[in-house]
C-alpha cells in the first residue's frame, strides 16, 4: 500500500509543480495579486509531498520491500543498515527523485526567505521554479517511476552496486545535487528578470547570496566525488577528465564566472546582459549534466544507466528550457547594457578578463565532452577524447586567469593607473618566482609542475595578503564578509594549485608482483608485503593484506588493503589502503592473487594530494562566508550609481 | 567613425581574433588526442589505417586469460564474435575485469599483438559499454544472433 501512497504524492506533487508554474505566472503578467499569492503556499505543499515520496522510498530500502522494483534492484537482505538509507539515491529513479527533493528545499526556501521582495518578482522566480520541478516530476513519473511494482516480489534483490558502499558516496550525491539545483534560483531571478524587463539592482544583490551558496556546494560535491575516486576506485588519481566529472565541473566554471559577474553588475551596473545569459547557462550546464550522466549516451570509466527511451523526453525537455531561456533572452534582453562607463585599466575589465577566461575554459571542457557524441551522430567513427587535451587547454586558460587574478582586488572600479597595482604587487611577484625557483632545485624530481604550482601558489597568496594588508593599512575601511570570502576562496584556489602540480609532479607509483615477505621500494620509502588472509564481511569475502612501510628504514606505518569479491553479484572491488598525510599520502592497493602467496601490488607515494580536497573546501568555505555578507541581507532602494532599474525593450 | 564605434570596432576584432585562436587551437588538441575505437574484426581488415594508438574494444574470449605465476604481464584474446585479437597487458587489471565479459583496451599494435597501456572493463554484470554494444550489435546482426539486452543498471557517480 505504502508505495502506491508515494506514486500519489508524486503525482500530487506533479499538480501543484503545474499549479504553482501556470497561475503566479499568468498573476505576475496580469497584475492578478490572488494568482500571485499561489506561489509560496504552492512551494511548501511540494516540498511536503515529494519530502513524503522520498520518505515512502526511504522506508521501502529501510523495510526491504522487494516488491518495489527499484528496491529490489538496488539492495540485498544482507545489505548495512546505513547503506539502505544512502541505496535510494544509489541508481537513476532515486536519484532523480533526490534531486526533485532538492529543488522543491531550495523553492520551499526561497519562498519562506523573500518576504521583503516585491510580489511579481516572487510569483515569477517561484514560478519558474515550479516549472522547472514540473519537468523533473514528469520525468521522473513517467519514465522513470521509483515506486514501479515488481509482481510478484522477488525473495531477495540484486544488492546495491559495492562501488557505492562507501561512506563518501554517502554525501557525494546530496552535495552535488544542492549545488546544481541551487543554480535554479538564479535562473529562475534571470528568467523572472527578463520576463518583467526591469533588472533591478536589489533583486541582484538578494540572487548573489544563493549563488554563492549553490556555487559552495558544488563545490564541495565535486571535491567529494574526487576524493571518492581517489580511495575507491583504487586507481589513486584524483581527476580523470571523465565525461560524468566533466559533468558537474562544467556548471562549476560557468558558476564561478556567474559569482564574478553578478558581483559587477550589482555593484556597477555593468555587464547586465551577460549576467542574464551566464545565470541560465549555469542552470543549462547543470541540466545538461545530469542529463548526461543520467541517459547513459555518454562512455566513461564509471558505468551508467542506458536506456534510449528517455533520450528523447531529455532532450525535449533540455530543448524547452535552454530554447525557450534562450529564446526568451533574444526578445528581452536589455538594450542598455553600458552601466557605469569604465577603462581599459580598471576593475572591471579584469573581472570581464575572468569571466571569459572562465567561460572559454567551460566552451572546452563541453567541446571535449560532446565532440565524441558529435562523431558517432556524423558517423566519423567511434572515439574518445584523452586527458591530455583538457589537460593542456586547461593549462593555457588558467595560466593567465591566476597571472591576473591578484590585480583584481588591488584595482580600483573604472579606472586606474595601470602603473599603481604594478608597482604594488611586483616585488611579491619577483618572491613568488624566488620561492618557485627554490621548490623546482630542491624537489629531486625537478619537474616543471612543481615550479608552476609553487609559483603560482605564492603569487597569489601574496597578492591576496597585499590587498588584505591594503585594507587593515587604511583606517576607516571596513572589511567586509564578502572580502573574507573572496580571500579565503582565492587562498582556496593557491591550496588547490599546490596539491594538483605537486601531486602531478611529484608522484611515484609502481605496480609490481610480490611474494610475502617482498618489499617494494619507491623513493625513500619500502613497501614490505606481509601477506594476505581471508576473512568474512557482511556481504562480501575479504581478502586483506598487511603492509609494512618503512621510511628510510624506520617504520612508518603498517596498511591493510583490501580485496572484496561481493555474494550477492560476484562483483570484486578494491580498498585501497591509505596513510593519509600533511605533505604526502602513502597508498597501496591490492591487485589480483598471482599464485602462492603473492600477490599484484600498486603502491603510491603522493605528495601533497591532501591540498588538492583541502583547496576546494577553502573555496566552499569562502563561497558560504561570502553569502553572509550584510549587504545582501539589505533590501531599501540603495541606488548603486547606474544600479538603478533599467527599462528594457519589450 | 565616431570614437566609440571605433573602440567597438576593435574589441569585435580582438574578440574574433581571439575566438578564432581558440577554435584552431582547440581543434588541434582535439585531434592530437583522439583515439579511436575498433573491433578486432576492423583491425585485421586493416581499419585503423594511420591510428597508431587506438582503442580496441570487444570481449574477453572464454578459457583465454593466462598469466604467468608471479608475473604481471597478462595475456587474454578479445573478440567481437567474428574475429579475435590477442592481447598482452603488464599491470593490474580493474576489478571487473572477467572472461566473457566487456572491456576496451588502450595501446597499439605490435607484431600480430595489441599491447595494451590501459584496461578498461564495463563496471556493471549486464552492462557494456554502448560504443562497444553498437559495434557488436552489427557484427551481431550480420550473423543473425541474439542480442541480449541491456538492463537498466546502477550507476557509480
Amino acid at each position: 500500500m505504502l508505495p502506491e501512497l508515494g506514486q500519489i504524492a508524486l503525482i500530487l506533487a506533479l499538480l501543484v509543480a503545474a499549479l504553482q508554474a501556470i497561475l503566479p505566472l499568468i498573476g505576475a503578467q496580469r497584475g492578478i495579486p490572488a494568482w500571485m499569492a499561489i506561489a509560496r503556499p504552492a512551494a511548501f505543499a511540494q516540498f511536503a509531498l515529494v519530502a513524503l515520496a522520498f520518505g515512502v522510498l526511504t522506508y521501502g530500502f529501510v523495510s526491504q520491500d522487494f516488491s518495489i522494483k527499484y528496491v529490489a534492484i538496488n539492495s540485498n537482505s544482507l545489505l548495512p543498515m546505513v547503506y539502505r538509507y544512502t541505496a535510494v539515491w544509489g541508481s537513476h529513479e532515486g536519484s532523480l527523485l533526490l534531486w526533485a527533493l532538492i529543488l522543491s528545499i531550495w523553492t520551499a526556501a526561497v519562498a519562506r526567505f523573500s518576504q521583503r521582495l516585491p510580489a511579481e518578482v516572487i510569483a515569477r522566480v517561484l514560478g519558474v521554479m515550479g516549472a522547472v520541478a514540473f519537468g523533473f516530476l514528469a520525468f521522473l513519473i513517467f519514465t522513470s517511476n521509483p515506486f514501479e511494482r515488481l509482481l510478484p516480489a522477488v525473495a531477495e534483490g540484486r544488492d546495491l552496486n559495492p562501488l557505492l558502499q562507501d561512506p563518501g558516496m554517502i554525501i557525494h550525491p546530496p552535495m552535488l545535487y544542492l549545488g546544481y539545483v541551487g543554480f535554479s534560483v538564479p535562473f529562475a531571478f534571470a528568467i523572472a528578470a527578463l520576463l518583467d524587463g526591469r533588472i533591478d539592482a536589489r533583486w541582484l544583490r538578494w540572487t548573489r547570496p544563493w549563488t554563492n551558496v549553490a556555487w559552495a556546494f558544488l563545490t564541495l560535491g565535486i571535491a567529494l566525488g574526487s576524493w571518492w575516486a581517489y580511495y575507491e576506485l583504487g586507481w589513486g588519481g584524483w581527476w580523470f577528465w571523465d565525461p560524468v566529472e566533466n559533468a558537474s565541473f562544467m556548471p562549476w566554471l560557468a558558476g564561478a564566472a556567474l559569482l564574478h559577474s553578478q558581483a559587477v553588475t550589482e555593484k556597477r551596473g555593468s555587464f547586465r546582459g551577460w549576467t542574464l545569459l551566464l545565470a541560465i547557462a549555469t542552470f543549462s550546464l547543470s541540466l545538461l549534466g545530469t542529463f548526461l550522466v543520467r541517459s547513459g549516451v555518454l562512455t566513461s570509466v564509471h558505468a551508467f544507466a542506458s536506456d534510449p527511451a528517455r533520450g528523447l523526453f531529455i532532450l525535449v525537455f533540455l530543448g524547452i528550457v535552454i530554447g525557450g531561456s534562450l529564446v526568451l533572452y533574444a526578445l528581452r534582453a536589455p538594450s542598455d547594457d553600458s552601466g557605469a562607463p569604465f577603462n581599459v585599466a580598471s576593475r572591471e575589465t579584469l573581472l570581464l578578463a575572468n569571466n571569459l577566461l572562465l567561460s572559454t575554459a567551460c566552451a572546452m571542457v563541453l567541446l571535449g565532452t560532446l565532440y565524441p557524441l558529435l562523431a558517432d551522430a556524423l558517423d566519423l567513427g567511434k572515439i574518445s577524447v584523452g586527458p591530455p587535451y583538457f589537460a593542456l587547454m586547461f593549462m593555457v586558460l588558467m595560466a593567465p586567469l591566476i597571472l591576473l587574478l591578484p590585480f583584481g582586488p588591488v584595482t580600483r572600479w573604472q579606472r586606474e593607473q595601470v602603473s599603481k597595482p604594478l608597482a604594488m604587487l611586483l616585488p611579491w611577484g619577483v618572491l613568488a618566482l624566488l620561492v618557485g625557483v627554490a621548490a623546482y632545485f630542491l624537489t629531486p624530481q625537478s619537474s616543471w609542475k612543481v615550479l608552476a604550482g609553487v609559483l603560482a601558489a605564492v603569487w597569489i597568496v601574496v597578492g591576496t595578503l597585499r590587498f588584505v594588508w591594503t585594507r587593515f593599512a587604511q583606517a576607516g575601511r571596513q572589511f567586509t564578509a564578502e572580502m573574507l570570502g573572496m580571500t579565503l576562496a582565492h587562498f582556496g584556489i593557491a591550496i588547490f594549485l599546490v596539491g594538483a602540480l605537486l601531486t602531478e609532479g611529484l608522484s611515484q607509483q609502481r605496480e609490481v608482483a610480490v611474494a610475502q615477505g617482498q618489499s617494494v621500494e619507491l623513493g625513500r620509502y619500502a613497501f614490505r608485503f606481509d601477506g594476505a588472509e581471508r576473512y568474512q564481511g557482511p556481504n562480501y569475502v575479504g581478502d586483506r593484506g598487511t603492509v609494512t612501510v618503512f621510511h628510510d628504514d624506520a617504520p612508518v606505518t603498517v596498511l591493510h588493503p583490501e580485496k572484496r569479491a561481493y555474494t550477492s553479484g560476484g562483483q570484486v572491488m578494491t580498498e585501497a589502503a591509505i596513510d593519509p598525510g600533511f605533505s604526502r599520502d602513502l597508498y597501496v592497493a591490492m591487485g589480483e592473487p598471482l599464485g602462492g602467496n603473492s600477490w599484484a601490488l600498486r603502491v603510491h607515494v603522493k605528495p601533497f594530494v591532501r591540498w588538492i580536497w583541502g583547496g576546494a573546501l577553502l573555496m566552499m568555505l569562502g563561497g558560504l562566508v561570502t553569502a553572509t555578507d550584510r549587504r545582501f541581507a539589505r533590501t531599501e532602494t540603495r541606488r548603486v550609481a547606474a544600479g538603478e532599474a533599467m527599462e528594457t525593450t519589450a | 567613425m565616431n570614437p566609440i564605434r571605433r573602440n567597438r570596432l576593435i574589441w569585435i576584432a580582438a574578440l574574433v581574433a581571439a575566438a578564432g585562436i581558440a577554435a584552431a587551437m582547440i581543434t588541434y588538441a582535439i585531434q592530437r588526442n583522439i583515439t579511436y575505437l575498433f573491433t578486432p574484426s576492423e583491425v585485421l581488415r586493416g581499419e585503423t589505417g594511420a591510428h597508431a594508438r587506438f582503442r580496441l574494444g570487444g570481449m574477453v574470449s572464454a578459457n583465454s586469460f593466462q598469466r604467468a605465476q608471479g608475473s604481471l604481464e597478462a595475456h587474454f584474446r578479445v573478440t567481437d564474435g567474428d574475429a579475435e585479437m590477442p592481447v598482452v597487458y603488464t599491470g593490474i587489471l580493474p576489478d571487473l575485469f572477467r572472461e566473457k565479459q566487456a572491456v576496451i583496451a588502450t595501446g597499439r599494435m605490435e607484431g600480430n599483438h595489441f599491447v595494451a597501456e590501459q584496461v578498461l572493463a564495463k563496471h556493471d554484470e549486464t552492462y557494456m559499454p554502448k560504443e562497444v554494444a553498437d559495434k557488436m550489435g552489427m557484427a551481431h546482426k550480420k550473423h543473425d544472433v541474439e542480442i541480449q539486452a541491456a538492463a537498466p543498471v546502477a550507476e557509480t557517480r
